[in-house]
């Protein structure tokens, strides 16, 4: 047999053809796009251009980056309009584009690639572009303007139901499709929903997370309710309302799932799901501050790898001594 | 319920490919030269006991079994030995081979006659004679492994015949075509090793031999047969005995440990054939099939036959081959060589074209966890990797990479493309080699201590 070049590699030599960092971002985006339609509806057409120049500046910095750096260019595992989709999400209708440019850096230049790009960050880069923002502009990151609203949301400045809340509960459908104040990608709960739905089918996160993230809200509020003596029904509606208002779906289904800040078994999903869940609460209720996400989300980051070190599986057949008889 | 949590959602769903299944096996004619290697098998290599210019016959031994551990190596042919030459193995490292030019008269070797087994200890003598290793690719020598030194306790036979390879179809052959010699080879085992239960496990994609285990074991109570859920690594041994029995192999233990021996299917079969025949293990089923070959098939082979020899009778290649494997595409070995012999513990011979096999460049970590998830022994593969890549001894400790298997799992779910097997494999071998380094210290520690205390 005459001479062939053959490949030498070790096993395994086939590898799963639908698991690639690619399709799961993707998947990703055509989660997130029910509530970018959602949105656009309720708020306009306005926030499209929003978010599209929030993607444009992540894709666009990501690989001017890695081009000065001399690293590979990753764009096409689409992690960088993942990360500028949700950063849009997070930014009220009628945000001024520049600023949305300066959070899109913050984002992806000094969050992710400065740490070493994917998979390297210490938080999620879009969160801590919202915060910045928060921090640095906070009157415009909480005014409301809806120039071309279609849904018949008030155009001028309206009161975010967080802070309705403190008035008491609000109408129920309204939270659910989201024609309430909000940054964009917060108020629509049933296409947030939807889209998390989608990824826990597809098997792109696990359900671990958003069930105690939001599980463990509602029953802290519920818990709260009936300590401060409102009758269970009372009790069981507000905490409804606390779970379907301000960014928690949001954030519990497309941010408490990034996979990098987030841990890798079920047991520490369960017990980041629930730390979220008692941080969110607790800034709810008792800090200065009407919304608490965001920076429980931000704790919780950083808290990722002690519980990764704290929740790791025990091997099969570790500490399990020979056994002297069979059963 | 926890049990439950932990072993959800463990190993992966490997395509099947199994296009032989259907296909009756058939017997390759001799080919003009056998070559068996001398490490056929766990254990020290055999010492040829033959010489050049010497003439055998079919059942002579060639080999003979150095220890315990260990298992005699017999001719397939009748013939003259032409050479003993040293063959480099896919390892590296190199051994002796002896080279059998066949005389095409096939004369069976006089002292061949079946064996007569009154006890255990005259049944696993006959086990050694036949030179049984375990044919599912492991190769560890069966007398040995059914001669516990707790055999009181050992409550269960599990015969595997999961083939969760993909590709791979001679378990199923076995079974479809030799199910008198299964079922008088469990008998036999359990009857001389005394076990009370026997498990015939064998994964759902197999429904025609898994009706015919089931007709072939009815009205016997202590044989039972489990269908397994098609799951890679569903055939590995401690993944077996956990889907099966619930129970779980200690780390740094043996399944008797927990009463259970795990024999494949087609070794459990040959003891059947020995004990009826007292033919040896000389030849064996192998699957050929993979796009570069022109015909797949089962193929019946002698021992040593190389390989571009059963190529040929499977009418070559059609197209050229990317990888040549010998076993399955997940846990296989790539030859360089289509000179190299088979082996007793080859399974399959798999030509693939570039479209068959994925190579990628890895991309980094995004940390999904999907290895952990999935890794059917609960480690950590993407820790493992970065400990590796970091030398830190303590960490591969740490994170039990002794336990890893080498399935594969990890780098087949992994979306980064990472070698997290490759890589959990060298820190397995890494830590074994720091275990059996510090107990050599502790001995050498131990040794002059005891010297100076005679000098006292």
């Amino acid at each position: 047999m005459e001479d062939r070049k053959l490949i030498v590699s070790p096993s395994p030599h086939i590898l799963s053809k639908h698991s690639t960092t690619r399709n799961i971002m993707l998947m990703v985006v055509i989660a997130l796009l029910p509530t970018l339609a959602a949105a656009a509806i309720i708020f306009g057409w306005e926030v499209l251009l929003l978010t599209g120049v929030t993607v444009a500046a992540c894709v666009g910095f990501e690989t001017l980056y890695c081009v000065i750096m001399k690293k590979k260019v990753p764009v096409g595992d689409f992690s960088a309009v993942v990360t500028g989709l949700i950063l849009a999400f997070n930014l009220p209708p009628s945000f001024p584009l520049w600023m949305a440019v300066i959070g899109a850096f913050v984002a992806i230049v000094i969050v992710k690639q400065l740490f070493g790009g994917i998979g390297f960050n210490f938080a999620n880069p879009a969160l801590v572009g919202r915060i910045v923002l928060q921090l640095s502009f906070t009157g415009r990151m909480i005014t409301y303007i809806y120039p071309q609203s279609w849904s018949g949301v008030d155009a001028l400045a309206t009161a975010t139901p967080m802070y309705a809340l403190h008035n008491g509960p609000l109408p129920l459908m309204d939270l659910l499709l989201g024609t309430h104040a909000g940054v964009l990608g917060e108020t629509c709960a049933l296409t947030l929903i939807i889209g998390g739905a989608f990824l826990i089918a597809t098997k792109v996160i696990s359900p671990v997370i958003p069930l105690t993230y939001v599980g463990g809200v509602f029953a802290f509020k519920f818990l709260l309710g009936l300590a401060g003596g409102a009758a269970a029904s009372a009790s069981a509606l507000s905490a409804l309302s606390s779970i379907l208002a301000g960014g928690l779906l949001l954030g519990a289904f497309f941010m408490a799932t990034d996979y990098t800040t987030s841990p890798y078994t079920r047991s520490g999903k369960f017990v980041y799901g629930l730390l979220l869940a008692i941080v969110t609460t607790a800034i709810r209720e008792w800090a200065g501050m009407v919304e608490g996400v965001s920076y429980a989300l931000l704790l919780c980051n950083l808290l990722v790898p002690y519980i990764n070190e704290l929740s790791r599986q025990r091997p099969m057949g570790v500490g399990r001594g020979k056994r002297k008889g069979a059963a | 319920m926890g049990k439950f949590l932990r072993s959800w959602g463990r190993g992966c769903s490997v395509p099947h490919r199994k296009g032989t299944s259907g296909l009756a096996t058939v017997t390759m004619p001799l080919p003009p030269k056998l070559k068996l290697l001398m490490q056929q098998h766990i254990g020290a290599p055999c010492v040829p006991a033959v010489a050049k210019g010497d003439t055998v016959l079919v059942g002579s031994v060639v080999g003979k079994a150095q220890g315990f551990v260990g298992a005699d190596i017999h001719s397939g042919v009748s013939g003259t030995v032409t050479a003993i030459e040293p063959v480099q193995m896919p390892s590296g490292a190199v051994c002796d081979a002896v080279v059998i030019e066949p005389d095409g008269q096939q004369t069976i070797d006089p002292s061949i006659a079946p064996p007569a087994v009154r006890d255990r200890e005259t049944f696993l003598a006959a086990v050694r004679a036949c030179g049984l290793v375990g044919l599912g690719g492991a190769g560890f020598p069966t007398s040995v492994k059914l001669s516990p030194k707790n055999l009181d306790k050992i409550d269960s036979l599990i015969i595997n015949a999961a083939e969760c390879e993909p590709y791979i179809t001679v378990d199923e052959r076995e079974m479809l075509e030799n199910g008198d010699n299964v079922i008088s080879g469990v008998m036999a085992v359990k009857k001389y090793l005394n076990i009370p239960h026997v498990y015939i496990a064998i994964e759902r994609n197999k429904p025609e031999a898994t009706d015919l285990m089931f007709s072939l074991t009815k009205g016997d109570s202590d044989l039972s047969v489990v269908p397994l859920p098609t799951n890679y690594p569903q055939g590995a041994e401690k993944v077996l005995i956990q889907t099966v029995t619930g129970r779980e192999v200690p780390s740094d233990g043996l399944p008797a440990d927990i009463g259970v021996l795990v024999l494949n299917v087609t070794t459990v079969s040959t003891i059947g054939q020995y004990l009826a025949s007292g033919m040896p293990l000389m030849s064996r089923r192998l699957t050929i099939a993979g796009g570069a070959v022109a015909e797949p098939k089962n193929v019946e082979v002698m021992i040593g036959t190389p390989i571009e020899e059963i190529i040929e009778f499977c009418g070559g290649f059609k197209s050229d081959p990317a990888k040549l494997l010998m076993g399955g595409p997940m846990m296989g070995v790539a030859m360089t060589d289509v000179g190299y012999p088979t082996l007793k513990q080859n399974n399959a011979i798999l030509a693939l074209t570039l479209n068959e096999i994925d190579l990628h460049e890895p991309d980094p970590c995004i940390r999904c966890g999907r290895c952990i998830m999935h890794c059917p022994v609960q480690l950590s593969p993407t820790e493992i990797e970065e400990a590796y890549t970091n030398k830190d001894m303590a960490m591969m400790q740490k994170l039990h990479s002794e336990v890893c298997m080498g399935c594969g799992v990890c780098s087949f779910v992994c979306p980064a493309k990472r070698l997290l097997s490759p890589a959990t494999t060298l820190a397995r071998l890494a830590v074994l080699a720091e275990a059996r380094k510090a107990a050599a210290a502790k001995a050498a520690e131990k040794a002059p201590a005891a010297t100076a205390k005679e000098a006292k």
